[in-house]
């Protein structure tokens, strides 16, 4: 198992990020193969350049996405994160029961069920909005989690250890958001994945994944991959705890909502409508 | 005592060859599904648990039924249930073998699974069920086991089991709870999140698994020289016509609250069970079977006349058993998930495979079962208990 690991980071070319997000985690009880997995093996050399903060948010400017923009950033988040394109399981299925996607398009009352009314302009509702994993501050996710494979870092990002989880499913039972998929079969056959990323590892069968901020790409010094495709601000990144922060200017001049805040889970991803 | 299972007649023979038979169709289909992935399954990002779970909810509530049988016994004295409270007992541990195999069998990285127990996590609820499911498992082994060789040896059992009878009571109770937890705290499945799931699982529990128990005794009767006595059979069958009663009330509760209260995300899943949602009717002919089932239960169980004649008794508790097995062993778990967390409706519907494999996993549960109550009622039959 340990070698697996370290042959999983050297092909994903994940390097450690410092010795300070090692003590937090380790204070939050994340185990170390959680740790060694995101960060790299104990010990490395730390990117002096990782971007860190202590509560990563975004925030989706619905306004300003269209069909062209969305299909491009889900296009980066694909390619970044070897996301495969499977066919239907069987020809005559009505939906894709094989699918894995972390960044998708949905209509604006699928996307925000309890805040829909008849009434409200034709421009909101009309308009396909992107959804992804909200990164929540009280995910349900972790807590249902057998095996802690699914678990919470220090700042606030919701990782999966693809080596340790079990495939019992829990967790998409407890996501309020179906942001999680599973591999029903190998993703790295027949060609699903067209083109592979070597900075990101490829998943096995059986095993849960999800969006997860782009924690690698963070890791060095990188913005998420949807927000870098970015041609106009229509997704900004960044500390939430951090009062100067883009984010927070974005967050105090505009009016948002979130996703099904009823249910608690307290999503760190802000929607401008 | 386990020798007693090595003899018996060609029936009983030509019974444990059919069961293997079946283990092993079951066992080619699950290899089939360990190499290529749960993709073998109707099982979709969207509906990510369905039969095998389904399953499991089903037979933990068969496990937990025992506790009908040992708590009037034990507690209250009831002698009635003397003879049969070992069959509850083996019934159990039969039951929750077949629990884990179906969580088994669920799992995507089945060869992981002792990832639940090197890094335990006490905030899932899944661990708790892994270890009520394991005590209750262990109880009713050592309890019933050491039960019957005391009765073998025509002594009473040994001191220290007593408080071991007591405990399996709460852990009767607790695998159900907690099996009914895995699904009533989650935030975004309004169908699971009611208080009553907890309630409601051991009222389904309470008739269905004493029915299973009943029908077995019935068998035993007419076929081994094991008769359970007419008053155990008819004290179950009052216990079981109580629970059924419960299990159809607490239904009941549930309509109203969704369609009184006109909130959507209560009223989604039981539209869609009962006339179907946005296309999709899946569900409409299990649930209205299980209804309509259960609706004649009831007429052919409450009025006592029906009840004590036997040949209303026993096709009433076919009808039970099957009602509530589609009620909680097919609709209750898929239904969760329809609509989708995105209010699309995605249907599920088991594959063959799964299906295989689920008979498979069965036909472990009936020889655990056949075995277990050979040697019982071998047993017996040596100490002369089983004479009419
Ligand atoms: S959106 Fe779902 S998967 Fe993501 S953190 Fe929240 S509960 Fe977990
Ligand atoms: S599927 Fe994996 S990540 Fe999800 S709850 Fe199970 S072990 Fe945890
Ligand atoms: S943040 Fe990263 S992982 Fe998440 S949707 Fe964007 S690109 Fe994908």
């Amino acid at each position: 198992m340990k070698n697996d690991r370290r042959h999983f980071l050297k092909a994903a070319g994940v390097a450690t990020i410092g010795l300070a997000a090692t003590a937090t985690a380790a204070e939050a009880g994340i185990a170390d193969s959680a740790l060694e997995l995101v960060f790299g093996p104990k010990g490395a050399a730390p990117y002096a350049d990782a971007k860190t903060a202590t509560r990563w948010g975004m925030v989706v400017d619905t306004r300003k996405l269209n069909a062209e923009s969305m299909e491009k950033l889900i296009e980066a988040c694909n390619h970044a994160h070897n996301i495969p394109k499977l066919p239907l399981r069987k020809p005559h299925d009505k939906f894709n029961k094989d699918e894995i996607k972390w960044i998708w398009e949905e209509e604006f009352e699928n996307a925000f069920p309890g805040q829909m009314n008849e009434k409200l302009p034709p421009k909101i509702t009309q308009n396909e909005v992107l959804v992804l994993c909200n990164q929540c501050a009280s995910p349900a996710c972790v807590r249902v989690c057998p095996t802690k494979a699914t678990f919470q870092r220090a700042d606030g990002i919701v990782m999966m250890d693809f080596h340790r989880c079990i495939g019992c499913r829990f967790c998409m039972a407890a996501c309020p958001y179906g942001s999680r998929s599973f591999n029903f079969k190998d993703p790295r056959k027949d060609g699903a994945i067209a083109e592979t990323n070597p900075e990101f590892p490829t998943r096995m069968k059986g095993v849960v994944e999800k969006c997860n901020f782009c924690a690698e790409r963070l890791a060095k010094g990188l913005d998420p991959a949807c927000v870098e495709a970015c041609e106009h601000g229509e997704m900004v990144f960044g500390d939430l705890n951090d009062p100067e922060s883009e984010i927070n200017k974005v967050l105090r001049n505009n009016y948002t909502i979130q996703r099904k805040p009823e249910a608690g889970t307290k999503p760190q991803v802000y929607y401008i409508v | 005592m386990l020798e007693k299972a090595l003899t018996g007649d060609k029936k009983y023979w030509g019974w444990i060859g059919f069961l293997l038979l079946l283990i092993t169709v079951g066992f080619g289909a699950y290899l089939r599904q360990y190499t290529e992935g749960l993709t073998m399954t109707g099982l979709s990002r969207d509906v990510s648990w369905g039969f095998y779970i389904a399953q499991l909810t089903y037979l933990v509530g068969v496990a937990a039924s025992g506790v009908m049988l040992v708590m009037p016994y034990y507690l209250h004295d009831h002698k009635a249930f003397g003879k049969i409270t070992i069959l509850g007992e083996f019934m159990a541990v039969a039951a929750i073998t077949m629990c884990l195999l179906f969580v088994l069998v669920d799992l995507g990285q089945p060869m992981r699974m002792m990832n639940m127990i090197i890094h335990p996590t006490p905030n899932s609820v899944l661990f708790w069920d892994m270890v009520v499911l394991n005590t209750y498992m262990f109880l009713n082994i050592i309890i019933g086991w050491n039960v019957l060789q005391a009765e073998r040896k025509g002594v009473h059992y040994q001191a220290w089991v007593k408080p071991l009878i007591y405990l399996s009571i709460p852990f009767a109770v607790s695998i159900h709870t907690v099996t009914a937890f895995l699904y009533a705290g989650l935030p975004g499945r309004h169908f699971w999140l009611t208080a009553i799931m907890a309630p409601r699982f051991l009222a389904g529990a309470f008739c269905a698994g004493p029915s299973i128990l009943l029908l077995i005794v019935f068998f035993l009767r007419k076929f081994t020289s094991f008769d359970a006595g007419q008053k155990a059979i008819r004290s179950l069958a009052v216990i079981i016509t109580y629970a059924m009663i419960l299990n159809v009330f607490f239904l009941l509760l549930e309509l109203f609250t969704a369609f009184y209260s006109q909130v959507p995300g209560h009223m989604h899943a039981f539209t869609y069970l009962f006339v179907g949602l946005h296309g999709g009717y899946n569900m409409v002919p299990v649930m209205w079977a299980s209804v309509i089932l259960a609706v004649i239960v009831l007429v052919l169980l409450i009025p006592a006349k029906f009840r004590n004649n036997d040949k209303i008794l026993v096709p009433a508790l076919i009808m039970l058993v099957l009602s509530t097995w589609l009620e909680k062993g097919v609709a209750l778990v898929v239904t969760g998930f329809i609509p989708n967390p995105l209010e699309h409706v995605n249907e599920y519907l088991p594959t063959l495979n799964e299906l295989v494999i689920s008979v498979g996993v069965y036909a472990v549960g009936a020889l655990i079962v056949t075995v277990l109550y050979k040697i019982a009622i071998d047993v017996k039959a040596e100490v002369g208990d089983v004479a009419h």
